[in-house]
């Protein structure tokens, strides 16, 4: 089973997430910042990150260049889930290493899309 | 509804756009013309089918409308198009070296979501399709799906169904929620309004051939009357690409698969015409020779 690291600082939208998720065969990792979320790599990298970007402490931004830094970190396939849904966010996040992006809200449809679109599924 | 208002309108949708409804699709009528009955200020669907009994052609025309099922999305299914790209457009531009031409039909094209996909492919083809001239044909049922596939002004969610987010950044414009395609792509797609069941003949022979999700609402004998015609429309070495859940088997034997390329078929250069039907003549050859 995969493991997807779900970040946001909103528990409602961790756990919408994590339902979603769930129901594709994941295996959840929540964590509410960008600084917690490196931990949970440092302990186990996982094979997807869905991420939200404005966050407390480390924004989704500086967690991806973190990420993709760390040994292994070019590995787990990022997909953005934020409320930044222009076409500079969308490219920002792009040349720092992401691999989609969901602009939010989303459904299980989207997420299930951008998880295939990426190889996840 | 009564049980006639019912039997009155499968009749006519049968007709009318190839519609097939089983007895039990009463919910569906329903829940489709219900809402259309309250816009003309009728009170139910017996009174919507006494309209349309009185000849209001309009109203005949929005039923229609209101019957026909548009669900698409961006790259759907995504193999289909896996195929354009990796081997139907490079096998294609090999064999079309000398005229330097290619030309594709999207058959139930609906808001525009698959006919964009294809000219994405085509620009993503880049430097193979330089010099050359491409033509995509979208063509529906409804007039109201082709205006807003004209337009290509797209919603937040419809954007993010399929569409992989590299290809929105490059080819769309953000204005609020709603994304447009390029202009430049959608100058390469022409839009025309084409009920399936009347002759198509007139759109020419063409390379490849998207049929996808729609005769799945037909009849057996409609889908083996299209198909044929379909045969007739494409060029020996085209492709037809139908939906992932339809298939040619026990329909006709017009076209066959593509080994290895799901979704994919070809047409049989001399098919054995399925028992029952008017002609033992092999129909691919004959409609060739009979376009050129």
């Amino acid at each position: 089973m995969k493991t997807c690291l779900v970040v946001d600082d909103s528990s409602v939208i961790r756990k919408v997430a994590r339902r979603i998720l769930e129901g594709l065969d994941f295996q959840i990792v929540e964590a509410e910042d960008g600084e917690k979320a490196l931990e949970a790599c440092k302990r186990a990298m996982p094979e997807a990150v869905l991420l939200d970007w404005n966050m407390p402490v480390m924004d989704g931004y500086e967690f991806l260049g973190n990420l993709r830094r760390m040994p292994g970190g070019d590995a787990p396939k990022v997909v953005f889930c934020t409320t930044e849904n222009d076409v500079a966010h969308i490219a920002r996040a792009l040349h720092a290493g992401a691999n989609e992006y969901i602009m939010k809200p989303f459904d299980k449809d989207i997420v299930t899309a951008k998880f295939q679109e990426v190889g996840l599924l | 509804m009564t049980p006639s208002d019912y039997e009155y309108l499968r009749k006519f949708l049968k007709e009318r756009s190839g519609l097939d409804l089983s007895a039990d699709k009463q919910y569906l009528v329903e829940s489709r013309l219900l809402p259309l009955a309250r816009k003309s200020s009728l009170p139910g669907i017996s009174e919507l089918v006494e309209k349309m009994k009185g000849g209001a052609s309009a109203l005949t025309a929005e039923v229609v409308e209101a019957m026909t099922t548009n669900e698409t999305f961006f790259f759907r299914d995504k193999i289909p198009f896996d195929h354009m790209r990796e081997t139907v457009i490079p096998a294609l531009v090999q064999a079309r070296a000398a005229r330097r031409s290619l030309r594709i039909w999207c058959a139930a094209s609906s808001t525009g979501q698959e006919p964009y996909s294809i000219a994405m492919c085509l620009k993503e083809a880049g430097h193979l399709l330089s010099g050359w001239r491409t033509e995509i044909v979208a063509t529906d049922l409804s007039q109201a799906v082709l205006e807003k596939s004209k337009a290509g002004i797209f919603s937040q969610f419809e954007v993010q169904r399929g569409l992989p987010i590299q290809l929105l950044v490059k080819y769309f414009t953000q204005n609020g929620e709603l994304w447009q395609i390029s202009p430049e792509l959608r100058g390469m797609v022409q839009h025309r309004q084409l009920n399936l069941l009347q002759d198509f003949s007139h759109l020419g022979v063409f390379d490849v051939i998207f049929c996808r999700n729609v005769l799945i609402y037909f009849d057996q004998n409609t889908k083996t009357n299209i198909f044929e015609r379909l045969s007739r429309m494409l060029e020996p070495d085209g492709v037809l690409a139908l939906g992932a859940a339809e298939s040619v088997v026990g329909i006709t034997n017009t076209f066959k698969p593509y080994p290895d390329r799901r979704g994919l078929y070809r047409p049989n250069i001399a098919p054995v015409i399925r028992v029952g039907a008017s002609t033992l003549v092999p129909q691919t050859l004959r409609a060739v020779a009979a376009a050129r």
